[in-house]
């Protein structure tokens, strides 16, 4: 009779739960493409591929219910199969080495792909020329800082998660002197200018950039080139009483955004106004508790490195008489303290920057006529990666390549040596 | 008879190869040096090239044809006046009122013919009804651009066919603009006697200039001529118009006729190439063929000491725009895929011999274009859509001949020429949309990688094609025919799984090593964007169909079944993926490609369904059943 032990290892092993995967595979990246078109890349990534079930889905609009094994179930028992009929079924035989090594290949990529996915981070680095900066910025996750001297010159920051600010949540830090009720939380939202002598709604809040600027409640974005800014309301307690009432935004402190506010109200109220108007929108709200005077923003989270990067040239080249970019290309001068090191480097489209365990791309830049024009500073944005698993698609694909050679190349072989002596 | 059969195909493959290269030299020109002319460099979306290229791709781009008939109501035996891009191209930009009445846009979408109160076909008005003039669409430009605004603010995936249109007559429109504005401005009389009067202007339009914003008496005839000029240099220079006038020392960057003369104001000196134009322009207008040719002649002598690599790089253009190497391969393609058919229904050895002579030229001359192309770009063979099909084709033949040269069986000479003449005809459709050979954006300049990954996963999508061509066979002689043994049905068989297995080894390699590029360029292996994910599908769509012939769950016809939706699989990633932003909202099903792909999938899935039937429905096979 046989074992239960024995039915797992031949469910694992045998070839039919290979064959059913691969097929739930193919239908799963057929569904994640078509998701894309309504839910846009990340929703969809985030629904199918790294996910262990489904339960529906939404195709064109209209929800179907079926249940589907999600990216993560599918990789996870493809390794599971794979492994198992590696080790079980493993020969080191001349005919079967390219198999196996195309598998070993396969694993690799499988696992080194769910590293990648744990473990991996990215930020950017937005600066103008000249501007020198040691962290870079999450584009997906906010965290609403608190800035306060700490004395020496040094600065503390106490940053909290905006996963974190739910409405109704009260938020207690050991650093802060003070409570943080979160009454209103909107992942995306936009801001109004309150013009003088306009018909304007209630304030939003008591204090601080709200007292200037409207702001409301928009849906969040799908295209994966454009941001979700969130706001929030939040209320300032401290044991004695409460301070009020604040708005914070990324609309107040993120660069790229505040020059889209700046952009817009150029076009419409000139660009003297827009400076001033963009001035209100991105002055310091402030809190001071018991002598203490803290800083705080919506901003987007912020990775820091211990050591700094400055941009000292925005490079962007396009083909004569168009403006189909041709090159991308930052001259940026690299400080490290704690290793003396202190030198110019040179970062460019498909010429990464590997340093310290990150990588750091190029990314966006707008150096171009358009920027010049408008009277925008070059500017340039990398992508900063930290990926440990980095290499193994390199290995993976190696090995995988040439265990596929070696073993069509025996079918070959032997195919035309058949042929040859009927 | 016998004496003469082993001939046949010698000679068939050099009567073909004679047409080929009698058709490469362009009919002599009778009056104005059109040929000449067509030879000229000047640079257009940052590239350099001949305006024989300019003209073709522009009037792709606008009347979806190389050539122009103004006279499109007559019918084909009526004899229509046809004349060349090239001369088109001329009469546009040294004698647009000319150009302007010429029927050279076409529109199709009813609701837009409406909107423009555009005639509708009659011979007897001299109207096709698709086919229209400058002129004719002139009084509804005020309209045209004010919904082409109301266009604009919907994302090009949302458009109605009808807002679609809007946008493409309104590009057309501009092109045709900026063409327009190349040589002359648009309103332009007598250029030639303009340029002259606004260079001995200049002094003096300055010096008025100069002295009314100081506020003092000025000369003001000098300084409205002055101004005017100026306003309608700058309409010209606004519009990017093609870089016609060469730098001064090769190294230099080509410059637009409109900018030279806004800042001759600044006191610029005019180059010469400038009134050489307007002198070529001028003998154009005033039907002077001989002082036409003279000035061409000189303009060309003066670029030869420092321009001769651009005056080579385009003449060998021109010579690869009139050799129409892809178009020539395939009609070979053609004759020789349905003389390889014959040879199935056991006709005669010389037929299949014929087929593949036939082929192998076909290939030569593919092979030429392709890599024509490849020096003229500077690039590996694959740099866009139109490219992979071309060479996703040329892949497809080897793979046919080397089939073709083990099984000496017909079956692999009808996969070179089937997939052969496919793709061409696919990539002479692709063409439509302008420059074949455009500028590499920024990320994608980079030759080691279109060298690597492109090339692996192009040839691992012409490799499913060719496993899928096989089973198409293998169902359609079977079912159809009684030619089918099942010696030849087995061979086909192992030829499906041995393609299948190459195509596994270079999709997955592609795949992958794209994966590598977008790592080395912005940090991420794997992004799940649709086109990876098309390419990805196509890899474990081949995995699966070894596996399962390894499992013995599927045997000779699972696997037939199983190719054939490979082609299913490969075209949903080469064009299917692309459609995606456009093609499964409202504009994409009335365009045209995604009805061809729809048509294509339904097609393959048919020939599955005629696999599925039992053996004793088709007619080979009968002997076993």
């Amino acid at each position: 009779m046989r074992t239960l032990v024995d039915r797992v290892i031949a469910l694992f092993t045998s070839l039919r739960l290979t064959v059913v995967l691969l097929a739930f595979a193919i239908l799963l990246v057929f569904i994640g493409t078509l998701a894309q078109v309504d839910e846009g890349l990340y929703n969809a990534q985030a629904r199918y591929f790294r996910q262990w079930i489904i339960l529906s889905l939404d195709l064109f609009g209209h929800p179907i219910p079926l249940l589907l094994p999600g990216g993560y179930l599918i990789g996870t028992l493809l390794v599971i199969n794979l492994v198992f009929a590696h080790v079980w079924r493993f020969q080191l035989t001349v005919k079967k080495i390219g198999i196996q090594l195309a598998h070993a290949g396969v694993i690799l990529l499988l696992v080194g792909q769910l590293a990648t996915d744990m473990l991996a981070h990215e930020s950017q680095i937005r600066f103008a020329e000249g501007q020198s900066k040691s962290y870079g910025e999450n584009a997906r996750a906010n965290e609403l800082a608190f800035v306060t001297d700490s004395g020496q010159g040094a600065q503390q920051v106490i940053a909290i998660p905006d996963s974190r600010l739910v409405p109704g949540a009260v938020i207690t830090d050991p650093n802060l002197p003070f409570t943080l009720r979160v009454q209103t939380y909107w992942s995306n939202s936009e801001p109004t200018f309150r013009a003088p002598m306009m018909k304007n709604g209630p304030l939003l809040a008591s204090n601080g950039v709200a007292t200037r600027f409207d702001f409301h409640s928009v849906p969040e974005t799908r295209d994966p080139d454009e941001k979700n800014v969130p706001a929030a309301i939040i209320e300032i307690v401290t044991p004695s009483a409460s301070l009020g009432t604040w708005l914070v935004s990324g609309w107040t402190c993120d660069d790229t955004m505040i020059e889209l506010v700046r952009q817009s109200y150029m076009q419409e109220v000139g660009t003297d106004m827009a400076e001033k108007i963009t001035a209100q929108l991105t002055q310091p709200q402030t809190v001071t508790v018991d002598g203490r005077t803290f800083t705080f923003s919506l901003r987007p989270q912020r990775v820091y490195f211990p050591f700094s990067l400055q941009l000292l040239k925005a490079t962007h080249t396009v083909y004569p008489g168009t403006d189909i970019p041709k090159d991308f290309r930052s001259r940026v001068h690299l400080r490290n303290p704690t290793t003396g090191e202190n030198r110019d480097v040179e970062i460019s489209m498909n010429h990464p920057l590997r340093y310290a365990g990150l990588t750091f791309y190029q990314y966006q830049m707008d150096a171009g006529q358009a920027a010049l024009q408008a009277g925008r500073a070059p500017t340039s944005v990398l992508q900063v990666v930290r990926n440990p698993g980095w290499l193994t698609p390199y290995v993976g694909c190696a090995m995988v390549a040439l265990g596929l050679m070696i073993q069509f190349l025996f079918h070959l072989v032997g195919f035309l040596s058949k042929r040859r002596s009927p | 008879m016998k004496k003469i059969e082993p001939w046949v195909p010698l000679v068939l493959t050099l009567i073909l190869a004679a047409w080929f290269l009698g058709s490469i030299p362009a009919p002599p020109d009778s009056t104005f040096a059109f040929n000449s002319f067509g030879k000229l460099p000047v640079v257009f979306n940052g590239r350099l090239k001949p305006i024989d290229s300019l003209a073709r791709t522009s009037l792709l781009e606008i009347r979806e044809k190389q050539t122009l008939n103004t006279e499109p109501w007559k019918g084909w035996n009526d004899d229509p006046k046809i004349i060349s891009a090239t001369e088109w191209l001329a009469t546009l930009m040294m004698n647009p009122a000319v150009a302007d009445t010429w029927p050279v846009f076409r529109v199709d979408n009813p609701d837009l013919i409406t909107l423009l109160k555009l005639p509708d076909a009659s011979a007897a008005q001299r109207q096709d009804g698709k086919h229209y003039s400058w002129n004719q669409m002139a009084p509804s430009f005020e309209l045209l651009e004010k919904e082409n605004d109301r266009v604009q603010k919907i994302e090009s995936v949302q458009r109605s066919a009808y807002e679609a249109a809007v946008a493409k007559i309104f590009d057309r429109l501009m092109l045709y603009a900026q063409l327009k504005n190349t040589l002359q401005p648009q309103d332009a009389l007598d250029w030639k006697q303009e340029l002259a009067d606004y260079q001995a202007l200049i002094p003096a339009g300055v010096a008025a200039i100069r002295a009314q914003q100081a506020k003092q008496p000025y000369d003001a005839t000098a300084y409205n001529a002055f101004i005017d000029d100026f306003q309608r240099f700058d309409n010209m220079s606004q519009l990017q118009s093609p870089l016609v006038v060469p730098p001064d020392d090769p190294s230099g960057n080509w410059q637009r006729i409109g900018n030279i003369l806004l800042n001759a104001a600044k006191g610029e000196k005019i180059p010469a190439a400038v009134t050489a134009y307007a002198d070529m322009g001028d003998a154009f207008r005033k039907n002077d063929p001989a002082a036409f040719n003279a000035a061409l002649a000189d303009y060309r002598a003066s670029l030869v000491p420092q321009f001769s690599g651009a005056l080579h790089k385009a003449q060998s253009e021109v010579f690869f725009n009139q050799m129409q190497p892809f178009y020539g391969a395939l009609v070979i393609y053609v004759i020789a895929g349905l003389l390889a058919v014959c040879f199935w229904f056991r006709l005669s050895e010389t037929l299949r011999r014929t087929a593949v002579w036939l082929i192998a030229l076909a290939f030569v001359i593919h092979t030429i274009g392709l890599v024509y192309r490849m020096i003229l770009e500077g690039r590996p063979p694959v740099t866009n859509l139109y490219s992979s099909a071309i060479f996703i084709g040329w892949g497809a033949v080897i793979l046919g001949l080397v089939l073709e040269k083990i099984h000496r069986n017909g079956i692999g000479a009808v996969v070179s020429a089937g997939i052969g003449f496919i793709t061409l005809v696919i990539a002479h459709n692709l063409a439509v949309d302008g420059d074949t050979m455009e500028m590499m954006r920024a990320v994608l300049d980079t030759n080691f990688w279109l060298a690597t990954h492109v090339v692996a996963v192009t040839t691992g999508y012409a490799s499913t094609f060719v496993a899928g061509f096989l089973a198409l066979i293998y169902i359609l002689r079977g079912f159809f025919t009684s030619t089918l043994d099942e010696a030849t049905g087995r061979s086909l068989a192992r030829m499906i799984y041995g393609i299948v297995c190459f195509a596994t080894l270079f999709s997955f390699v592609g795949t992958v090593l794209g994966g590598i590029w977008a790592d080395q360029s912005w940090g991420r292996f794997w992004g799940w964007d649709p086109k990876e994910n098309g390419a990805l599908i196509i890899v474990l769509w081949n995995a699966l169909i070894l596996h399962l012939r390894w499992g013995g769950m599927i045997r000779e016809r699972g696997l037939v079944n199983c190719a054939i939706f490979g082609n299913v699989v490969t075209s949903w990633s080469w064009f299917g993926v692309n459609m995606l932003g456009i093609g499964l909202h409202s504009y994409g099903f009335t365009d045209a490609a995604f009805k061809w792909l729809s048509l294509f999938v339904l097609s393959q899935l048919a020939v599955i369904g005629l696999g599925l039937l039992p053996d004793r429905m088709w007619k080979s096979f009968q002997a076993s059943a």
